[in-house]
Parts: structure tokens; sequence; C-alpha cells
């Protein structure tokens, strides 16, 4: 009954099946063990010097990050005034007005901008805003970050205007409302939960970017003198300290990398929270 | 249509012609249509601007290195002479160190995430892989510098060079001197990094495959493994080459991680333990030192080499997934 080619298929089948368990297991404990280290190191660096202080000179220790916190804030407000709008509308013109061709172009050019590197993007925004008045600024970080913010938006917008139930807008219309009416008054307010959410997770995933502020809003170890000048951002910050050769900017790297993954772990938790609930209501 | 539904009866709109466009304009529609149309075109015009200004400013480059560009293995800035084939070759091996391993391991997970764990706990391990997708890419690099530089340094490396080091063929690739930076650790980091873009995508793509299917094999006496990777995986097997291809575009495109772990030698070497250079991590080390407008102009050709080649590969993938949402490869 149990020919040796049974016991072979059945004893595949129990290895392979093994192995893809394993491997899934392997892969979401990469998550913890990114968070654990991050906890080990950044936690016993963390201080409350690093909110509130400048960096230091140079063979200094101690210190802190304070200048880059509020860049890293400064530049996301940027980009979030900037991307989010476009994003917004070009989503409403996509899920409610667009006809077929147009449409078809928009959500595949759309697609290919989501999928330009970071590095590229850097370059575009350094030639838009770098070149012309030939120094850095924060205004250039924030155009990069803009612009990586765009095609998120969209299609998130997109996707969640278009599970709102069309009985929604023939309603609104059959008590006089005319379409853009009813898109701002019924459709919007109906999917807000889940276009804020994409929005979000827009602007969690460009508060990590790195290679598009190099060479745009490149860095500061002072605060910045305004928007027309360069300023510091966390994960710029991160990446100096990191390859750096000092001990304590290492220390301080760590820090910052926790500051960071707080951030946009949270904002990705949030995002999903804010999901659940505009669902559930 | 909506004109007339939306005016009372004592004046019966146009239906055509320019009276009935400023009817819908005095609603409101034709400007909500207008103003939601221009930013919809400025996605449009923000694309090609983009493309334009990368073929504008590597004027310069393009014109004095023209083809050769591409093969040339020289990159040096003290004699303005510059060529981008030891970045492109570093681009490859990276992305290809990280597909070998990536694409065993995602896939493994898909299946297991699709076909093996109950719903909820699928969900809840696919809700983790979507967070290790959203880590910043710099705190990989952070942990590659102090984590894997180190154990590649004085753990992986030599073992490596012990023993598959002494194998005919293979073997050139685990030689030469081991530093701890390199191809092989910007591999595996760049390989962690798009394992969750795999997962997520195939896990989808595997999900679509009708429950028939399945169930059609196991009648046929196939065990639970042969129903999936004889029946499920070769329905998927589109998609899933469209996850593995956008996982490529975006390990082409990384930059930060490998930034920190690669070394920064523009070098051609067979050793994978040797530190080299890709495209995007040049572009990020030397960007705001190009003194040169020559130098200048050839990172900025760099980067629209990584541009053309990611955007083939994101428009190749798009197709590939959609193919098989639609109606699933069928196989031969």
């Amino acid at each position: 009954m149990s020919s040796p080619r049974i016991i072979w298929r059945k004893s595949l089948n129990f290895v392979m099946l093994t192995l893809t368990g394993v491997a899934a297991f392997a892969v979401v404990s990469v998550l913890f063990l990114i968070l654990g280290y991050l906890i080990w190191n950044g936690g016993t660096s963390l201080s409350w010097n690093f909110f509130t202080q400048l960096p230091k000179p140079v063979g200094e220790t101690g210190g802190g990050m304070a200048n880059a916190i509020v860049g890293s804030l400064k530049l996301l407000f940027l980009a979030a005034v900037m991307g989010l709008p476009v994003g917004l509308l070009a989503g409403v013109y996509l899920a409610e007005f667009g006809g077929k061709t147009f449409s078809f172009i928009v959500r595949y050019t759309t697609d290919l901008l989501n999928g330009v590197p970071s590095i590229v993007i850097g370059i575009f925004a350094y030639s838009l805003v770098v070149l012309p008045v030939k120094h850095f600024s924060a205004l250039a970080g924030g155009v990069a970050l803009g612009i990586m913010v765009i095609p998120i938006t969209v299609r998130s917008t997109e996707e969640f205007l278009r599970a709102v139930p069309g009985n929604m807008r023939e309603a609104a219309m059959a008590l006089g409302a005319s379409k853009w009416k009813t898109i701002a008054t019924v459709v919007l307010p109906a999917a807000s939960g889940g276009i804020l959410t994409g929005m979000l997770l827009a602007l969690a995933r460009v508060a990590g970017e790195t290679a598009p502020l190099l060479f745009t809003a490149f860095g500061n170890r002072f605060w910045s003198q305004g928007w027309g000048q360069p300023i510091a951002s966390l994960p710029v910050m991160i990446y100096t300290y990191a390859v750096a050769p000092y001990d304590d900017w290492h220390r301080q790297a760590w820090a910052a990398g926790l500051v960071l993954l707080a951030l946009v772990l949270l904002s990705n938790l949030g995002a999903r929270f804010i999901l659940a609930r505009s669902k559930a209501v | 249509m909506s004109a007339a539904a939306t005016t009372i009866a004592h004046e019966v709109p146009p239906q055509a012609g320019p009276r009935a466009f400023l009817h819908r304009l005095r609603q409101g529609d034709e400007i909500a249509h207008l103003i939601t149309l221009t930013f919809a075109a400025l996605i449009l015009l923000l694309t090609s601007m983009l493309v334009y200004e990368l073929w504008r400013n590597s004027h310069l480059s393009r014109s004095a290195f023209g083809w050769a560009f591409f093969w040339t293995k020289v990159w040096d800035p003290n004699f303005d002479n510059f060529g981008a084939a030891p970045f492109i070759y570093g681009t490859l091996v990276t992305s290809a160190v990280a597909l070998v391993l990536a694409v065993p391991l995602g896939l493994a997970s898909a299946i297991f995430l699709s076909e093996l764990a109950p719903r909820n706990i699928s969900d809840v391990i696919s809700f983790l892989i979507d967070l290790l997708a959203a880590v910043p890419s710099v705190i990989y690099g952070l942990l590659g510098i102090f984590i894997v530089v180190p154990l590649m340094r004085t753990t992986l490396g030599p073992l490596l060079i012990n023993t598959v080091g002494n194998l005919p063929y293979v073997g050139a690739l685990f030689r030469g001197p081991n530093y701890g930076v390199g191809f092989l650790t910007a591999g595996i980091v760049l390989a962690i990094m798009v394992v969750p873009f795999i997962i997520s995508v195939s896990r989808e793509v595997l999900l679509t495959v009708p429950r028939e299917q399945r169930e059609a094999a196991m009648a046929l006496g196939a065990t639970r493994w042969e129903s999936t990777w004889q029946v499920v995986v070769p329905w998927a097997r589109t998609g899933i080459m469209g996850s593995v291809f956008l996982a490529l575009a975006r390990a082409l495109g990384e930059t930060m991680a490998v930034t920190m772990v690669i070394g920064n030698a523009a070098a051609i070497k067979a050793s994978l333990l040797a530190p080299g250079d890709t495209i995007a991590s040049t572009i990020a080390n030397q960007f705001t030192e190009a003194t040169g407008d020559l130098y200048l102009s050839s990172l900025i050709e760099l980067g629209l080499v990584l541009f053309l080649i990611t955007f083939i590969l994101n428009g190749l993938a798009r197709i590939l997934i959609v193919a098989t949402e639609r109606g699933g490869g069928r196989p031969a």
C-alpha cells in the first residue's frame, strides 16, 4: 500500500509545506529583529537632549538633532501642501470625470511616476529648483518629496472614490444636486476615511526618503535660515552620522533611526486604524 | 442628461452646442471638470518635464561620450573621462543577487500565506510584512552598516571563501579579499528590502486562482504540495513574474541602503565580496561633489539610464500583473 513512491511524495509534501511556513516566519521575524535592534541600540542613546539641542561641533560628544526633527516636519509640510492637492484632484478626475483614453494615459503615467527611483526624482528637483538659483534649499527638498507624494495619493483617492456605491450619487442627483455638488458633499465625505489613509501613507513613505534630499535640501548643522536655505532632515542626518567614523555619531544615528522608524510605523498603524473605523461606520 | 435632471421645468436646457456648455458652466460642473482635468494633466506635464530635464541636462555628457558611455570602464573625474560600465555592472550584479535570494523566499512565503495559513493568521502576517515594506531604506542601511557588514567580515565571508570559494566555476565569485562591504552585502540587504513586495503581490495573485483548480488537482490524487506547485503556481506564473519585475525595478533604483554597504569603488570585479558601486549609489555619493559641468552632466546621464531601465521594467510588470488578474495564465 505504502509504496516507496507514495512515501516519497508524502514526505516531499511535508518538507516543502514546512519550508514555506519557515520562509514566512523568517521574513516576519526580520521586522522584529529590526525593531529589536533599533530599540536596543537607539533606546539607550535617546535622551531629552536629542530632541532639544542642536548638533555639537565635530569632536564634541553630546548634542541632539532638534533642527533635523523640525526640518523633517517642515519638508513634510511642503510636500503635503504641494503634493496632496494635486493627487486628490487628479484622483477625483480619474474616478468621477475621466473618459477612457486620457484616463488610461494618466493612470499609466502615475504608475510610472510611482516607480521612478527616488534618486532620479532628486535630480529632477535639483534641475528645477536648485540649478536656476545655484544653491540648495528647503523648497527644493519639498518639491522632490511633493512629487513623490502625488502618485500614491492619486491611486488611493481614485480607489476609494470608486468604492462609494453608485446609488449614493444617484440619490444626491435625484435631489437636484449638480454633479460637482454631489461629489463635494456626498461622494468625497463618504470616501474621506480612505482618502485620508492614503494621504497619511503617502506622507509616511516620503518621511523616510533620503536620496532625493541629498542634493536638494542638502543638510544643515544649525537651524535653517528660511525656505530658500539648506535644511536638515532626520533621514539625511542618519545617513551622514552612520557613515562617519565617530562612535558618538553612530550612537546618535541609532537614536535618530529609532525616532524615524517610530514615526513611520506609527503613522502606518494610524492610517490603518482610520481605515478600519471608517469602514465600520 | 444630468443637466436635464437638475433644472426645473420652466426652461428646457439645450442639449448641445455653446449654450448647453454655458448652462453646465453655471451649474459648476464644467468648472469642476476643468479644474480636476488640469491637475490630471499636471501629472503628465511633470513626468514629461522629468524626462526632458534629464535629457537636456545630460546633453554635455551625451555629446562628449556618445554610446561609448555605456561600455567605457573608466570613471575619472580628474581627467574628465566618464564611463558607466562599472556602475551598470554593479547595479545588475547586486540586483541579481537580491533576486536569487528574495524570489524563493518570497514565493515560498506567499504560498504559505495563500494556500496554507488560515485567513486571519495570513492577514496578520501580511500586515506585518506590509509594515516591513514601509521601513525607510536609510534604516536598512543603518542596520546594514552595523550588523550585516561586521557579520560578513567576520563570519559569513570567511565561511563562503573556505567552502564555496574552493569549487570550480562558482568559486570565482567568492575569492579574494573580504572587506565586509561589497556586492554580496548590498545584494543581501536589497533582498530583505524587496521580499515584502514579492510576497504581497504574489499572495494577491495566488488568491485569485480559482478554487476549482486546487480541488481538481486534489481529486486526481495530488498531494497539497503537488496541487500547489504543479497547478496553482503555473496558473499564477505571469502575475508572479510581474511581482519579480516590480521587485527588480525597486532593487535597481534603491539608493541609500546600497550606498551605505557597497564600499563605493568604480571597479568591475568577478568576486561578489569585492567593493563596487551602483548607478544610484554613484549619484548619491558624488552629485554634491561634482565640480565640472561635464562631471555633473555625466551623473545626470547615469540618472537618465536608471530612469529608462526602471521605466521599461515597471511597464512590463504592470502588463504581466494585469494579464494574470484578467484571465489567468493558463499553463500550456
